[in-house]
């Protein structure tokens, strides 16, 4: 029995197996060998053009202005999307989550469904929504007395309007989260802290929060992780301009890649961008691991 | 007394306002799809249309071959939704209650591999498919899809929770293995199949980069990529390219209404108790 059970094993699992291998194992390795070769154009007709260069592409990237352009748009991305919409995501939960709200299904359905629409087609929207002539937010801000701003034309406000698109976007999908582990608090400790004559304020911060811990680490890392992957919303809004105030690691990856066809260069940096997500995961549990 | 009933009113209150910011885009580009030409750039702010029309609709379904990428999308999202709800339920069925050579060790391998960004593989995937003569055609977005380690770790996380007595007592009546996956493991598993295959499906049909870079001729692109181009080429036409984007979006966002329940379900499933 036992031995038709270990056949069987090996036979379920072998289709995913083998094409995570191939499709994905395989690749990733790929990328890392692909990253000491010089795999251009000319290579892709005749790949006996290929040639091993060692680190030079890494080298050419630390050289290149903009290589440090494009990882500092990502980290500033990440360093102020990601607080934003961690924010914005557990205060929308912490409101949906009072005892006394009523249509509470709808409220967390009309907040999830930026989550579920095509960011390209939203991206293209918020396009329009960013103009500054007939777009709504100039226009909303016109009605306060300010003057248009030219969102995605000028390189200050470019990157901005595309943190502001994301969070709108995302802020939903954290919601859901921090709802379901506002959930399993026990009630039994905030009447503890009634008793104790904690007010709200102090409730939120001596037991929700703390309560939240894990939660809230876990959604800060997948929220930093997608993050760091920006990638449609400047490719649809800015094509990475103006000036490249926009541009990401993933978009240069792309353009590089699959516009100029150096893929040794770009592999480099697909390298580059594991890099920092395996260091930006690595990082949390590390401090998870010191603190109990 | 009146505090409080003040406190209840500021809470609804906020979250009604909260409520119509979130959905002002989408509200946005619903109008602007139904507006005449020109209409969005000639008065900016008409939240309330005055006059209605379905041109733009007739003109990307019959001008312009966005009937065909819509036919392309539900295509390749179909596919991969069956191929891998099918590969990675198998699997993590398996990973969850048998027990074969290297089980925790593969485990371990996979699930130390969700770190990785999918962007890291795409260049040399994208020479191995030209190998394979899979670029421009629909096997390069769906064969590269059909597993994916979370469904893999989804899937082992609900199978977990079927008693081993339940297929020990089917193993004694003589049923085999397969059988045992196919009559008793997939019923039992419904609940999270069913939000396995509304992931993959959404997340399908909303992916962006991997049909950007597989699907060069028009013939064979799907929805963004189609709109992407749209967008490129139609920038000035706002109506014309916000009912291409009604048209991306609508299906998912219906799809998401009808099955919500399960797929906030599954999305917490795979975050907190994971």
């Amino acid at each position: 029995m036992t031995g038709a059970m270990a056949r069987a094993g090996a036979w379920l699992t072998a289709p995913a197996l083998a094409l995570l291998g191939v499709f994905f194992f395989l690749p990733v390795a790929g990328s890392l060998g692909l990253s000491f070769t010089d795999f251009d154009i000319y290579a892709l007709g005749n790949p006996e053009l290929l040639r091993f260069v060692g680190l030079d592409n890494y080298l050419q990237l630390l050289r290149s202005p903009r290589f440090w352009i494009a990882l500092r748009n990502t980290l500033v991305f990440c360093a102020v999307a990601g607080p934003l919409s961690v924010a914005v995501s557990l205060a929308a939960a912490l409101l949906l989550h009072s005892p006394r709200l009523r249509l509470k299904g709808f409220f967390r359905t009309a907040f999830f469904l930026p989550v579920v629409t095509t960011l390209v087609a939203v991206a293209a929207t918020w396009r329009y929504l960013y103009h500054p002539r007939h777009g709504l937010l100039d226009h909303a801000l016109g009605l306060l007395g300010i003057a248009p701003i030219d969102w995605l034309g000028d390189p200050r406000w470019a990157l901005p309007a595309i943190i502001l698109l994301a969070v709108w976007k995302n802020f939903g999908f954290n919601m859901v989260i921090f709802l379901a582990g506002l959930q399993s608090i026990p009630g039994s400790l905030y009447e503890a802290a009634r008793i104790d004559g904690a007010g709200w304020w102090r409730q939120l911060r001596h037991v929700t929060l703390p309560m939240l811990r894990p939660t809230l680490l876990f959604v800060a890392l997948i929220t930093a992780i997608g993050y760091l992957q920006l990638f449609a919303e400047p490719y649809v809004m800015t094509g990475g301009g103006p000036s490249d105030a926009t541009l990401s690691i993933v978009l240069l990856m792309y353009e590089e890649g699959f516009r100029w066809w150096n893929l040794g260069y770009a592999a480099a940096i697909a390298v580059v961008l594991f890099a920092i997500i395996l260091a930006t995961t690595l990082l949390p549990l590390g401090l998870l691991r010191r603190r109990p | 007394m009146s505090r409080s009933r003040a406190a209840v009113w500021a809470l609804h209150g906020t979250l009604a306002v909260a409520v119509i910011l979130t959905l002002l885009p989408l509200w946005w580009m619903l109008v602007a799809s139904l507006s005449p030409a020109g209409a969005v750039d000639a008065e900016p702010l008409r939240l309330i249309p005055r006059a209605l029309t379905a041109e733009h609709y007739e003109a990307l379904l019959t001008r312009l071959p966005l009937a065909r990428s819509l036919a392309n999308s539900a295509l390749v999202a179909g596919c991969v939704t069956v191929l891998s709800v099918l590969v990675n339920s198998m699997a993590g069925y398996a990973f969850a209650k048998l027990r074969f050579a290297g089980r925790d060790a593969i485990l371990r391998v996979l699930l130390g591999a969700l770190v990785v960004p999918s962007q890291v593989a795409m260049l040399p995937l994208f020479l191995l498919l030209k190998q394979m003569h899979l670029i421009n055609g629909y096997g390069g977005v769906i064969v590269p899809a059909a597993a994916s380690i979370f469904g893999i770790y989804l899937m082992r996380q609900y199978a977990l929770s079927i008693p081993d007595s339940l297929l020990d007592a089917a193993r004694i009546d003589g049923a085999s293995e397969l059988r045992i996956y196919r009559s008793v493991v997939l019923p039992l598993c419904r609940p999270i199949l069913v939000t396995m295959a509304i992931f993959t499906f959404l997340g399908t049909w909303n992916d962006f980069l991997w049909p950007l870079i597989v699907l060069s001729d028009e013939d064979v692109q799907t929805l963004p990529v189609a709109l992407a181009n749209l967008f490129g080429e139609h920038v000035q036409d706002t109506e014309l390219v916000m009912a291409g984007s009604v048209l991306a979006v609508l299906p998912v966002v219906v799809a998401f209404l009808c099955l919500q329940r399960h797929y906030i379900e599954g999305l917490t499933l795979g975050s907190v108790k994971g």
